[in-house]
């Protein structure tokens, strides 16, 4: 009991539930493969079978196909925001021998492939942090090469977002960011800004704190001109000057941490309030669709009361 | 018999302040949160009635604050009752508020206990939502131990997290105003330098408290539940699947462990801040 190496297990904490969920949750979606292969002409075949890899055919290749959910996961019950704290690059890398850059290289893999995921999967806001205010006092090289790979990855992925319909937005602190990111910045969330399939919020010097400080801020100065009374200041006010005000679902349904570390460490406080918390162990770039399927399930399986009652 | 339990009761009391004594070598945490949650799914459990799971869970949290303080907590937060629990059903709302008000008018009556611990009363939340007699009476409460200053015991009731920080908000918005309508430019920068983090923060209802070490949420669901969310940045989060009711020694003794085992890690990381 005492031992230190095993936790009591806790439900859909520690150790994710692998118990397959009551048999009422699992619900067909509405159309799948072998249906879709049969009723369409011959010549649309090649595009389903091509799957996720495909992306050079076109937006058409992603955004039409509805592929078939994990077995034990519906797709009414999947969060529409989902929020990562994407964290063990730097153990992971330490586990194998390698450097830094090397872990946080493997999490870009690793946040490639929960994109797909989540435009497949119907989930319609993925937020992701990246890099806290916190991080800053990193060693400035590790801080260096974060910030360039950000930049090279918005870069490349740039046109796989347009062909997928990926809609990005940046939230942070834009004011320690080089000029060159934020110009990159601005080139992406406006070339991106009409796509529908996925939102994909990336909070670059973040911090929760530090968003409702700025929404005070802001607050403070529409008082200032005149546009708003002080006692006018109410909830839905704060909500609307966050910076999460860039998407329609602004709270997470859903949290997950990597790398087991049970904490929030400042993402998105404010819209946490009824965030439903996956602590997973895997670390970031170890973390892929099946531990994706687990958190998800965790959460479909959970009631969520927001205060009242059930009955 | 009631002497082999009087015994009994002396050996674990005993065994739980060895197991004190060894753990104070380590750091003990100076805030635990407590998020109350499986009363209810505990009296259905039992088959009775809604009423007696409350009482339970009064007991549990009788239990709890002596662990903390004995062990040397000096800070301890509960959520006791939040502005989205008005939503319920008006009768389930009324005998909270009535079991509130009975046990507040107990530590009233008994306040030597309170007292001769040093540990004072705080009632965290908007207090105006609350009727009258129950606001009064956990008015009067506070004064009493007003003195204490050994240990702290807060009582989130017509709390949540969002309505916290709004009220901090609108309090700084409130004192900077003249400074803010006097000055004539728009520069962003200024407004940077009026209203700071800690300027917020001195408004929050809980600022008489450091954030806590630990939140601890019972019946195993993990979720916040607007209660904490500015103090919890980085704040270690345990849900035990126990109910509220069901909790005791050893999962306080887990949580403590396990704090334990992270706390050099996070405390590098304040200290870098």
């Amino acid at each position: 009991m005492l031992s230190l190496r095993f936790a009591i297990p806790t439900a859909n904490t520690l150790i994710p539930s692998k118990n397959k969920p009551k048999p009422g949750l699992v619900v067909q979606s509405g159309w799948n493969q072998t249906d879709l292969l049969s009723s369409l002409p011959k010549r649309y075949d090649y595009k389903l079978q091509a799957a996720t890899a495909d992306l050079t055919d076109g937006r058409a290749s992603m955004a039409d196909k509805e592929v078939e959910l994990p077995e034990g996961l519906s797709r009414e019950l999947m969060p529409k925001h989902v929020a990562v704290i994407m964290d063990g690059n730097g153990r992971w890398a330490r586990q194998k021998g390698l450097p830094a850059s090397a872990g946080h290289e493997a999490g870009v893999k690793s946040l490639r492939e929960m994109v797909e995921l989540c435009g497949h999967w119907g989930i319609q806001v993925l937020t992701v942090f990246a890099f806290s205010t916190e991080n800053w006092i990193r060693p400035k090289v590790e801080v260096d090469f974060l910030l360039s790979l950000f930049e090279r990855a918005l870069k490349s992925e740039m046109e796989s977002f347009q062909k997928s319909g990926i809609r990005i937005s940046v939230i942070g602190d834009s004011s320690k960011l080089p000029t060159s990111l934020l110009g990159l910045i601005n080139e992406v969330e406006e070339t991106t800004k009409n796509n529908t399939r996925l939102q994909l919020i990336v909070a670059v010097s973040y911090s929760g704190k530090y968003d409702v400080v700025q929404a005070c801020r802001s607050i403070a100065e529409r008082a200032k001109d005149g546009q708003i009374q002080l006692e006018d200041i109410n909830e839905s006010l704060i909500e609307q000057e966050l910076e999460t005000n860039c998407t329609e679902y602004p709270y997470p349904d859903l949290l997950i941490r990597t790398s087991g570390e049970l904490r929030v460490s400042n993402f998105l406080l404010w819209q946490l309030a009824y965030t439903e918390l996956f602590f997973a162990q895997e670390l970031w770039p170890d973390f892929g669709k099946e531990e994706f399927v687990e958190a998800l399930s965790s959460y479909q399986q959970r009631q969520r009361r927001y205060g009242g009652r059930h009955s | 018999m009631g002497r082999i339990n009087q015994i009994y009761g002396c050996l674990v009391s005993l065994l739980q302040k060895c197991i004190f004594r060894i753990l104070s070598v380590g750091p003990i945490p100076n805030h635990i949160a407590f998020i109350m949650d499986g009363n209810r799914r505990y009296s259905k459990r039992l088959n009775s009635m809604e009423g007696d799971g409350h009482k339970a869970g009064f007991s549990a949290l009788k239990a709890m604050l002596k662990y903390c303080y004995e062990f040397g907590v000096r800070y301890v937060t509960v959520y006791a009752f939040s502005i989205d629990n008005f939503k319920r059903n008006p009768e389930q709302v009324q005998s909270l508020m009535d079991l509130m008000l009975e046990k507040i008018e107990g530590v009233l009556k008994d306040e030597s206990v309170f007292n001769r611990y040093g540990i004072r009363i705080i009632f965290s939340g908007n207090l105006g939502l609350l009727s009258e007699p129950v606001r009064s009476t956990a008015e009067r409460a506070m004064l009493a131990t007003a003195k204490n200053t050994t240990a702290i015991f807060s009582v989130c009731v017509a709390y949540t997290s969002t309505n916290e920080i709004l009220h901090a908000v609108q309090k700084s918005c409130e004192e900077k105003w003249d400074e803010i309508a006097a000055s004539d430019s728009s520069d962003q920068d200024e407004m940077h330098h009026r209203i700071k983090l800690t300027d917020i923060e001195k408004h929050m209802y809980m600022a008489a408290a450091p954030d806590p070490d630990i939140i601890i949420r019972t019946s195993g669901e993990t979720r916040l539940s607007n209660f904490l969310l500015w103090q919890s940045a980085n704040c270690y989060l345990y849900s035990p699947s126990a109910l509220w009711p069901e909790i005791g020694f050893r999962q306080f003794l887990w949580g403590i462990l396990n704090f334990q085992r992270i706390h050099f890690y996070l405390d590098k990381k304040r200290k870098q801040l």
